[in-house]
């Protein structure tokens, strides 16, 4: 369980996060959703230590994360994955190196046991003779994968996912969003999602937070999203011309 | 100067991270390896071109403003050998590399940087400013002063081959120049500055490099800055090194 109590954050006098709690539940796929600028990507940043926040807390079951330096974040690092919105594959490794690193920065694993694993998140995200390929080699969808493979590498407990459709097509998207739920629930993780994605909020949202501007606005899960009294959350949703008419017909 | 000032003080807080105690050295020694091929064996070539030419010059433009018959012709041969190794292979050698190889490491970790790889590493509780620069810096401190002693090998050799096929001078007499009053502590002092050369151009393009903001067009500004930044301190530090070991 991860939980994120009155944080703030700001940039060159610009508040960014204002008073932000909110608490990620284990074993579920938590999302963040927001328009683009709304301070997704700096709350999750700030939640795996990325950007230091002014003020706040963040905690990792009992542990104050925030408020410990660099050397005894490793522990709690080490049980985290993260996938990027660009994948952030290394360029200089092919896609089994890439899924090696973890393992081999972080284990004494033999180099046998190292290839098992590698193989094993592979083809548990439907990578298939790819080993040998540079990321530059793969299409977007086949980054994502293999940037998800490298984050489960070391059975991690935490997943966090910053955009993981963007710039992919709705059927290779809907694929990359079965994958993580199926990982959370088959790891039990504590996974948090950044997305602006609709379909990924009605497929994949058990607990599913909005922010605008900075702030945290509503707090729900994908069946109560579409009944919401909050105008902005609305105006969100039902931003696009099918949805609109979804509603109106519904009504 | 108050930006200059941060900015001195951010480069010194980033060296801390670069050398603090590596996660699992077997790694890092195998980057270090990985960066004597890239930073270094890539060089040699370029290295070896310059000097050679360079020596040939020297040598030409030696043997032409000492016409006089007052100067022995050995000088010329002489002149080169000291100019090559006390000038030659050691700063102009390092402008060279500022160009080649700090470009080379303030796009690639620039790169990095822009996208999100090296906050990939932070996220595996990977200390990246020490697994990223650290061997570049082993490796260019142990590389470069190879490649200094290429210069000054290759740069007198163009130096005889010059003076030879132009007919300036006889290369009996060049090779008795090049052995004249030859004072073994120039090539020490050669070294010296190559190793705070070499530190200066890694660390200085890496520090570009690593703290990028923005996109592409950032990453081509650390670039150029990096060069900029290497060569002036290199020149700065060439007459503060030159006054302390020489005087």
């Amino acid at each position: 369980m991860i939980s994120v109590k009155n944080l703030n954050k700001s940039f060159n006098g610009n508040s960014v996060l204002n008073d932000i709690s909110v608490t990620f539940e284990t074993g579920k796929t938590n999302l963040i959703i927001g328009r683009s600028g709304s301070g997704k990507t700096v709350l999750l940043k700030s939640i795996v230590g990325l950007h230091e926040v002014d003020s706040g807390e963040i905690w990792y079951e009992n542990t104050l994360f925030n408020k410990i330096d660099f050397n005894d974040r490793k522990e709690i690092l080490s049980e985290m994955g993260m996938l990027f919105q660009g994948s952030a594959l290394f360029d200089s490794l092919t896609v089994e190196q890439n899924v090696r690193f973890p393992l081999d920065m972080f284990t004494e694993k033999s180099p046998e046991e190292k290839n098992e694993r590698v193989n094993f998140c592979l083809n548990r995200v439907n990578i298939i003779n790819a080993n040998k390929l540079f990321p530059a080699e793969l299409s977007g969808g086949m980054k994502k994968r293999v940037a998800i493979a490298r984050a489960i590498s070391l059975n991690p407990k935490y997943l966090f996912c910053d955009e993981p459709n963007s710039g992919l097509d709705p059927i290779t998207a809907i694929l990359i969003d079965e994958l993580i739920k199926e990982l959370t629930e088959e790891y039990s993780m504590t996974t948090i999602v950044n997305t602006h994605d609709m379909n990924s909020v009605m497929e994949i949202g058990e607990k599913i937070i909005f922010i605008s501007d900075g702030v945290k606005c509503w707090e729900g899960n994908k069946n109560e999203i579409l009944n919401s009294d909050c105008e902005t959350l609305n105006d969100f949703v039902f931003a696009n011309s099918l949805a609109k008419k979804l509603r109106l017909t519904d009504r | 100067m108050i930006k200059l000032l941060t900015q001195i003080g951010l480069y010194f807080l980033f060296l801390k991270k670069v050398f603090s105690k590596p996660e699992k050295p077997s790694i890092y020694y195998k980057q270090t390896m990985r960066e004597f091929v890239y930073l270094g064996l890539t060089s040699i070539g370029i290295i070896a071109i310059i000097s050679f030419f360079m020596g040939a010059v020297i040598t030409l433009q030696t043997a032409y403003n000492t016409e006089n018959p007052i100067y022995p012709k050995y000088l010329i041969g002489l002149g080169c050998r000291d100019s090559i190794i006390l000038e030659f292979s050691s700063t102009v050698a390092a402008l060279i590399l500022a160009g080649k190889v700090g470009s080379n490491i303030a796009s690639e970790i620039g790169t990095m940087r822009v996208t999100e790889q090296i906050d990939a590493l932070e996220i595996m509780g990977v200390n990246s400013a020490s697994y990223l620069i650290l061997p570049k810096i082993i490796a260019t401190l142990l590389f470069n002063p190879i490649l200094t002693l290429i210069a000054i090998i290759v740069g007198i050799f163009g130096g005889w081959f010059a003076a030879t096929l132009s007919g300036v001078i006889t290369s009996e007499n060049f090779i008795y120049g090049i052995q004249y009053a030859f004072i073994p502590y120039y090539i020490t002092y050669s070294m010296i500055k190559t190793v705070f050369f070499a530190f200066i151009i890694t660390s200085v393009s890496a520090f570009q490099g690593y703290y990028v903001d923005g996109g592409s067009l950032e990453v081509g500004r650390a670039s150029t800055k990096a060069v900029v930044y290497s060569s002036v301190l290199i020149l700065l530090f060439n007459v503060i090194l030159t006054q302390l070991l020489l005087s």
